[in-house]
């Protein structure tokens, strides 16, 4: 993995390299050299296959990390390429074209993070809710608990204990 | 609302120009009315019993509990034995069972669902989800209680409740039909209003008829 | 045996200027239909909305997030062995895929190793569940061509693999075995004659599926032909396993980047040439041949004694280090896989479950689906082996 780095850095730059296993890493990639990250790893790299496109919200640093992860079948090794976007009014190009199937991810990206795929097929269309009123649910600043709470009549009866605290009053009652 | 729903005017192939509105011309506009009890309670008693040995469940898996329903169609549990088979169509089916968490989308389903079965019909909510939430408690998507929004007749405790605790469940709801205490459909009707008022607030896009019989 | 090909639909209907179908439903020639919810035709709860001309499809829409739970937020909120016993609810068939693939990536990001004995164990469970779910996929395929037989067969096969489930980790469908660190318990006694039974049971019954459904001439003539997956196509639309080995693309996790025990394990990658319905569903017979195969092996190699838990810290004040990973398995219906992030707290930042009809149920799916009749759309969907709960989680 470091050589490919080494290879593509001199290409393209590139951010940190996180060497997780000896078959997967982990590389930052600006957001306009993305796409032409992307071409030649699927072309000359032989990293063919999207295994998955998702997103991670890094709430304290302003940030939404998009990460694009690629597989080379033939010689079982991945690449994660990390993009950071800012939170405020995020978007990002689509890839529609080089995997069909990303569309699919994005339009999914755009109905549970909020973020935008101009360009990218049905990308506007309700994926997997359906009439939704509140900002978008994987955000990290949107409580489900609040949300279930409010929105949905609770039988009455449930307890709900801190299974730390549970712990220390019913096994060690005496402070062990 | 889709595009599909709204009120249009539309050119048949001959030529002929009509309007439709799709959510009032193909449903009846009419709310349930209960069903009283036959003149005798004897006959009544007699149509319960046959209500009871003739359990038809609607082949609506709404959540994973629709796994262990195959198990029971085949000869080891075996539930036809007790009356009890699956019918593809609601028009034929007089049992619903929910089976397992509802999310928002898929109550939607349910009660366009049970409100298309005939009377009289009946309702089972399968696994500790349908109960109070059970394992999603905390969920933004899936209701937490089910008699909120269809009248239940009976629940199955479990996750996933076992093919036995179905065939138990199936006995215990035979009783309760010929205790005559089966009025799930009739609930429903008297409170009509009550019910569609939680269903509207948890369904935030309602498109559909009040009542889509 | 003759097939007809199809004379070209491509210019039928017309497309716009913008590249979509000029499909006009008032004019009478179109019509909408939609293929579930509520339907027996379809492979769990989710939905295709159909345009039809005819009986033929002009266009296919996937409808999912009937099953929509967010399990990705609840993850978030619960610590990391709060999340284990949701895991598994992700997807009922084979639901032992989310317990190892979460319990992999919490061990890696924690630097935990789990022994020797839970690998092999671990890969016992998981075989069996591909056994599972292999049985159960060939009684949905064969019910969905109208041979309702069989899947009272294969249903009944399934069920004496539950009893060896049962026997294992005390529940029939989620188990909750494979916990971060390990596996909970060891094999019962005796535990390896009753399997060796089950498993002569299962192949009496696959021999009995092959005489009765493969070489079937109902089921050849719906089968052979349909639903054809063009080798070009498993890279773009991300088609992983036996949909994709049925195309004679050799892609299997087991043998592309191990895990677990099988390394130590003979077997070869079931390769199908057709990339048809039929060539789909005789990859995954002969798939479970290979899965019946394995545990023969497992169950003879298998060390007996040794620790089925390392040490893991105490799980109430559990925090793991900043980092990602992903781990995948393969399952019986491709790659499944979790990326996990995590970021120092004693909760996971972000866990992302890579299902693999994510890719074939949805972009696959409205693909395939095109000019094909609407009779064969449900033998098309139970091919693919889609199952909606990993698409929406």
């Amino acid at each position: 993995m470091q050589k490919l780095y080494a290879k593509l850095n001199k290409l393209f730059p590139l951010g940190e390299l996180t060497c997780q296993r000896e078959n997967l890493a982990f590389v930052t990639v600006s957001r306009e050299h993305l796409r032409s990250v992307l071409l030649h790893l699927r072309d000359l790299e032989g990293f063919r296959h999207l295994v998955l496109l998702t997103a991670v919200d890094w709430i304290e640093e302003g940030a939404f990390q998009l990460t694009y992860l690629l597989s080379d079948r033939t010689e079982g090794r991945d690449i994660g390429l990390r993009v950071m976007l800012s939170r405020e009014d995020a978007a990002m190009e689509t890839i529609h074209d080089i995997w069909p199937t990303a569309a699919t991810y994005q339009r999914e990206l755009r109905e549970m993070f909020g973020i935008d795929f101009p360009d990218s097929p049905g990308v506007n269309e309700e994926f997997v809710l359906e009439g939704w009123v509140d900002i978008p649910p994987n955000r990290r600043d949107f409580d489900t608990k609040k949300f279930a709470e409010e929105n949905f009549g609770q039988r009455p009866g449930r307890e709900t204990r801190d299974p730390a605290n549970h712990m220390k009053e019913q096994l060690y009652p005496d402070g062990a | 609302m889709k595009e599909e729903l709204k009120k249009r005017i539309i050119k048949g192939p001959d030529g002929f120009e009509f309007e439709v509105d799709p959510i009032r011309d193909y449903y009846c506009e009419a709310r349930p009315a209960v069903e009283p009890p036959a003149y005798m309670k004897i006959v009544e008693d007699l149509f319960n019993w046959a209500r009871a040995e003739s359990l038809w469940i609607l082949g609506f898996g709404t959540g994973c509990g629709a796994i262990e329903m195959r198990p029971l169609m085949t000869p080891r549990f075996d539930a036809y034995r007790f009356g009890v088979q699956w019918r593809p169509t609601p028009r034929q089916a007089n049992l619903f069972i929910i089976s397992g968490y509802l999310s928002v989308k898929t109550l939607k389903r349910a009660i366009r669902s049970y409100e298309q079965m005939q009377n009289p019909k009946y309702v089972i909510g399968l696994g500790s989800c349908t109960i109070n939430g059970g394992m999603y408690w905390d969920s933004y998507n899936t209701v937490k209680r089910l008699d909120d929004y269809l009248p239940v007749d009976l629940y199955i405790a479990g996750c996933m409740p076992r093919p036995e605790a179905l065939l138990a469940g199936f006995e215990e709801l035979k009783r309760i039909i010929r205790a005559g205490e089966g009025e799930g459909a009739n609930r429903y009707a008297e409170n009509f209003d009550w019910y569609k008022a939680n269903q509207k607030r948890v369904i935030h896009d309602w498109d559909m008829p009040d009542y889509n019989w | 045996m003759s097939y007809h090909f199809q004379p070209d639909r491509s210019q039928y209907p017309q497309k716009k200027a913008d590249g979509t179908l000029d499909i006009d439903l008032a004019s009478g020639k179109y019509l909408k239909l939609w293929q579930g919810p509520q339907h027996p035709g379809i492979t769990g709860n989710m939905s295709v909305e159909l345009t039809v001309c005819g009986d033929e499809v002009v266009e296919g829409k996937t409808h999912v997030g009937y099953l929509h739970r967010g399990f990705e937020k609840l993850m978030e909120r619960r610590t990391f062995i709060q999340c284990f016993p949701i895991v598994c609810r992700v997807c009922v068939p084979e639901p032992d895929f989310n317990e190892y693939c979460y319990a992999a990536a919490v061990e890696e990001l924690a630097g935990i190793e789990s022994p020797e004995r839970a690998n092999w164990i671990r890969t016992l469970i998981l075989e069996m569940g591909r056994i599972n779910s292999y049985l159960m996929y060939l009684g949905g395929q064969a019910g969905s061509f109208g041979m309702g037989v069989i899947g009272q067969w294969t249903t009944y096969a399934r069920d004496l693999m539950l009893d060896r489930f049962e026997e294992l980790t005390g529940a029939r469908i989620y188990h909750m075995f494979i916990l971060p660190g390990g596996v909970r318990d060891g094999l019962p006694e005796g535990f390896e004659k009753r399997m060796e039974e089950t498993l002569l049971e299962i192949e009496s019954t696959l021999g009995d599926v092959y005489d009765v459904m493969f070489c079937n001439a109902v089921f050849k003539k719906r089968a052979v032909g349909v639903g054809f997956i063009d080798p070009e196509l498993i890279d773009p639309y991300g088609v992983t396993g036996p949909n994709a080995r049925a195309a004679g693309v050799a892609s299997d996790v087991r043998k592309d980047q191990p895990y677990l025990v099988y390394p130590e394990l003979d077997f070869e990658p079931v390769i199908g040439q057709d990339s048809d319905i039929y060539a789909r569903a005789d990859v995954r017979r002969r798939d479970t041949l290979v899965s019946i195969d394995l545990v023969r092996q497992m169950l003879a190699k298998m060390p007996r004694t040794g620790p089925l838990m390392a040490k893991i810290p105490n799980v109430l004040h559990w925090k793991i280090p900043r980092g990602e990973t992903y781990i995948r398995g393969e399952c019986s219906r491709g790659e499944y896989g979790y990326y996990l992030v995590t970021d120092g707290s004693g909760y996971p930042r972000r866990v992302n479950v890579r299902g693999p009809s994510y890719t074939h149920a949805v972009a696959l799916l409205e693909r395939l689906i095109v000019n094909l009749d609407i009779a064969d759309v449900a033998g098309l969907m139970v091919s693919l082996h889609t199952y909606p709960p990993e698409i929406e989680r």
